[in-house]
């Protein structure tokens, strides 16, 4: 069983402090204690209901925390509403995709842009004269492989151009912090590399933190620097990824209960 | 230079355009192209109007935000002005004491609807706005030392914008359409010499092109602002108001913002709406009927466009005014005592009128814009053999 706090010389970017959520009775989240650092990719596993999505929620703030806190840069950030989370920078692309249905795939990937250059409250200058802001919003969909589709209603585009888009407009608000909720969920399996692909690019190429949900094990063992794992809302593992892997609490509480990859949660 | 003052955002459509031109023609030279007392307050009302229903359109047809105050922001734009030139007098002073005092109230209530709006969401914000609508038609009902209750108030407009003032001594020409084309048929001839009629060019006519400049230049800007950064980021909250928030955008600031923007322009149609009238009670201003009218003019022009807001309140008002007319026509062919005459008759005329926009929410689901610009789509596709989804996708799609 690893550490549930790795010993490292630089501080932390994001950390949550026995961060917990109960909704009524029940406690979805609970006591979870996580640091993250910049540089590493963590992937967090569990079973269905263990409770990965709404530790997203309460870091980017979809929800509010019960008790515990989240820190981002070692700033107390647990009061801030999703908007000036999204602010400070935590990008957090949606597992049930989440967009803009009625506006084009472009139009989409420029509201991110335009947030990243904080020019929302512009009123008296005409969106289509910011060429440079349109020209971006491009090269990010150009990125995901959607560059053929800007043009498009988001309605209209098939699930897994959703998904691309989805991560689009999380790559356009340049986050310290990339939350990744099953990126690859219902894509088909020559997309999924393209998604994969931009994971790693931006592991290697940038110096942020990167948090992935996924049930795939193969992509978790190739991506991951670090396996969390998460059972009945709370931190049953944390370390090295084929430590993690091996070990028994794993087997049993995730890989052990069904050999098969678990089912997409609903 | 035509792509900077709509912002991008054409009609889109070449019926639309001929419409609009019609509409707009008939704004600007209106008082020399239909003679007689009753067009000249139509035209009034069209320029007030379309400064009401198009500020409505921000808040509903470009973020979703239901509203029955709107009403009650006319309201304190008219009794604004209406109070202070009771109190002060009719010179320009009172004027702007009761303009600035109007709009810091509207300012006031705005910021708390919009802050509230926080709180509670959709139908239940709707239903606030509603009670407190009401409660500030009571409040104005029954303070009738300063309102005048039900009886209203007589508006003293500065003398320059009122009928005695007279800047010329000679009577400018208008040209009768109506009479003319009407003309042609009975009596050819003299039909262009019959159509002339003669303009007494006075503070009225003042007031109304400051109406008509008013209602111009609001379009204007409001086409501007749905096309900006902040506009796009108002559509985004009425598409996936969730996700907005996720991306970084303070959802309540903009909804206050928008709600602020949309009240302060309703004043500025309140105040218009005094000075032309000159009159001013609850039943014109504050009363509910008129918030459904200006909901229905929004709807039927087609929300989420602005050029609704135009065509809209043109249709609606000309029906308002003229269905009685034209069913008093229709009656004068049926039989005397007939069913069919009863059905007709002028007093029927809100029956028809009710009719007549049951089928056109009905048939137009998006409003006459929405529909004109659909069709026009349709045959520009039918033309170039596109794809019908990448017209759609035209709508929104950024130059």
């Amino acid at each position: 069983m690893a550490s549930l706090h790795p010993e490292t010389a630089s501080r932390p970017v994001l950390e949550t402090r026995d961060l917990t959520i109960n909704f009524g009775g029940h406690v979805a989240v609970n006591r979870v204690s996580c640091a993250f650092h910049a540089g590493t990719l963590t992937s967090i596993v569990g079973p269905n209901g263990a409770g990965k999505t709404t530790w997203f929620n309460l870091i980017s703030g979809q929800l509010a925390a019960s008790a515990g806190s989240v820190r981002l840069f070692d700033e107390d950030i647990t009061r801030l509403g999703a908007a000036a989370r999204a602010d400070k920078g935590l990008g957090r692309a949606f597992q049930l995709t989440n967009l803009f249905p009625n506006l084009t795939a472009l139009e989409n990937v420029r509201l991110a842009v335009a947030s990243r250059h904080r020019i929302g409250h512009v009123f008296w200058q005409m969106a289509s004269r910011r060429r440079d802001l349109t020209d971006r919003a491009a090269a990010y969909l150009e990125q995901v492989n959607l560059g053929r589709r800007a043009g498009d209603l988001v309605a209209n585009l098939p699930h897994g151009d959703q998904r691309k888009l989805e991560v689009a407009l999380m790559l356009a608000l340049e986050p310290e912090v990339f939350m990744f909720d099953e990126p690859t969920a219902g894509m088909s399996v020559d997309e999924v590399p393209v998604i994969l692909d931009l994971i790693a690019d931006i592991k290697n190429k940038q110096n942020k933190v990167i948090l992935l949900v996924e049930h795939k094990m193969d992509v978790v063992r190739s991506l991951s620097d670090r396996i969390v794992v998460l059972h009945n809302g709370e931190l049953v593992a944390d370390g090295e990824p084929a430590e993690v892997i091996a070990s028994p609490i794993v087997q049993e509480a995730y890989l052990g209960a069904s050999a098969d990859e678990p089912a997409e949660e609903a | 230079m035509m792509q900077r003052l709509l912002s991008g955002d054409y009609p889109r459509s070449r019926a639309l355009t001929a419409l609009l031109l019609i509409i707009g023609v008939s704004l600007a030279l209106g008082p020399f192209l239909f003679p007689g007392v009753r067009a000249f307050s139509m035209l009034g009302m069209i320029c007030v109007f379309i400064i009401v229903v198009a500020s409505y359109d921000l808040m509903l047809g470009y973020t979703h935000i239901v509203s029955f105050a709107h009403t009650m922001f006319f309201g304190i734009g008219a009794y604004g002005v209406a109070m202070a030139s009771d109190a002060f007098g009719s010179g320009y002073g009172a004027l702007f004491i009761g303009i600035g005092g109007a709009m810091l109230l509207t300012i006031l209530l705005s910021l708390l609807l919009g802050l509230l709006s926080l709180r509670v969401k959709a139908i239940f914000f709707a239903l606030v706005t509603l009670a407190v609508a009401f409660a500030f038609l009571s409040l104005v009902t029954q303070l009738y030392n300063l309102t005048g209750g039900e009886d209203g108030l007589a508006m003293r407009v500065p003398r320059e914008l009122g009928p005695a003032f007279r800047p010329f001594d000679e009577p400018w020409v208008g040209f009768d359409v109506v009479g003319f084309i009407t003309g042609l048929f009975s009596a050819p001839a003299g039909a262009f010499q019959n159509a002339l009629f003669d303009v007494r060019i006075s503070g009225k006519h003042l007031m109304y092109y400051v109406a008509f400049v008013s209602a111009v230049l609001v379009f204007l800007f409001l086409l501007r602002m749905v096309n900006s950064p902040f506009g796009r980021v108002l559509q985004a909250i009425r598409e996936n108001e969730f996700r907005a928030q996720a991306l970084g955008y303070r959802t309540v600031f903009y909804r206050t913002a928008v709600v602020i923007v949309s009240a302060l322009l309703a004043t500025l149609a309140g105040v218009l709406f005094a000075l032309i009238n000159r009159y001013v009670n609850p039943e014109n201003t504050l009363n509910f009927e008129l918030m459904v009218f200006i909901l229905l003019m929004c709807v039927i022009g087609g929300m989420g466009t602005l050029y609704g807001a135009v065509v809209g309140t043109a249709v609606f008002l000309l029906a308002q005014n003229y269905l009685q007319d034209l069913l008093k026509l229709l009656a004068g062919f049926t039989e005397p005592g007939s069913l069919l005459e009863h059905l007709v008759g002028p007093d029927r005329w809100l029956l028809w009128f009710g009719l007549l926009f049951v089928l056109s929410v009905y048939f137009f689901p998006t409003g006459i814009v929405g529909q004109l610009r659909l069709w026009a789509a349709r045959r520009r596709q039918r033309r170039a053999g596109d794809s019908p989804l990448a017209e759609q996708g035209d709508q929104h799609h950024a130059s």
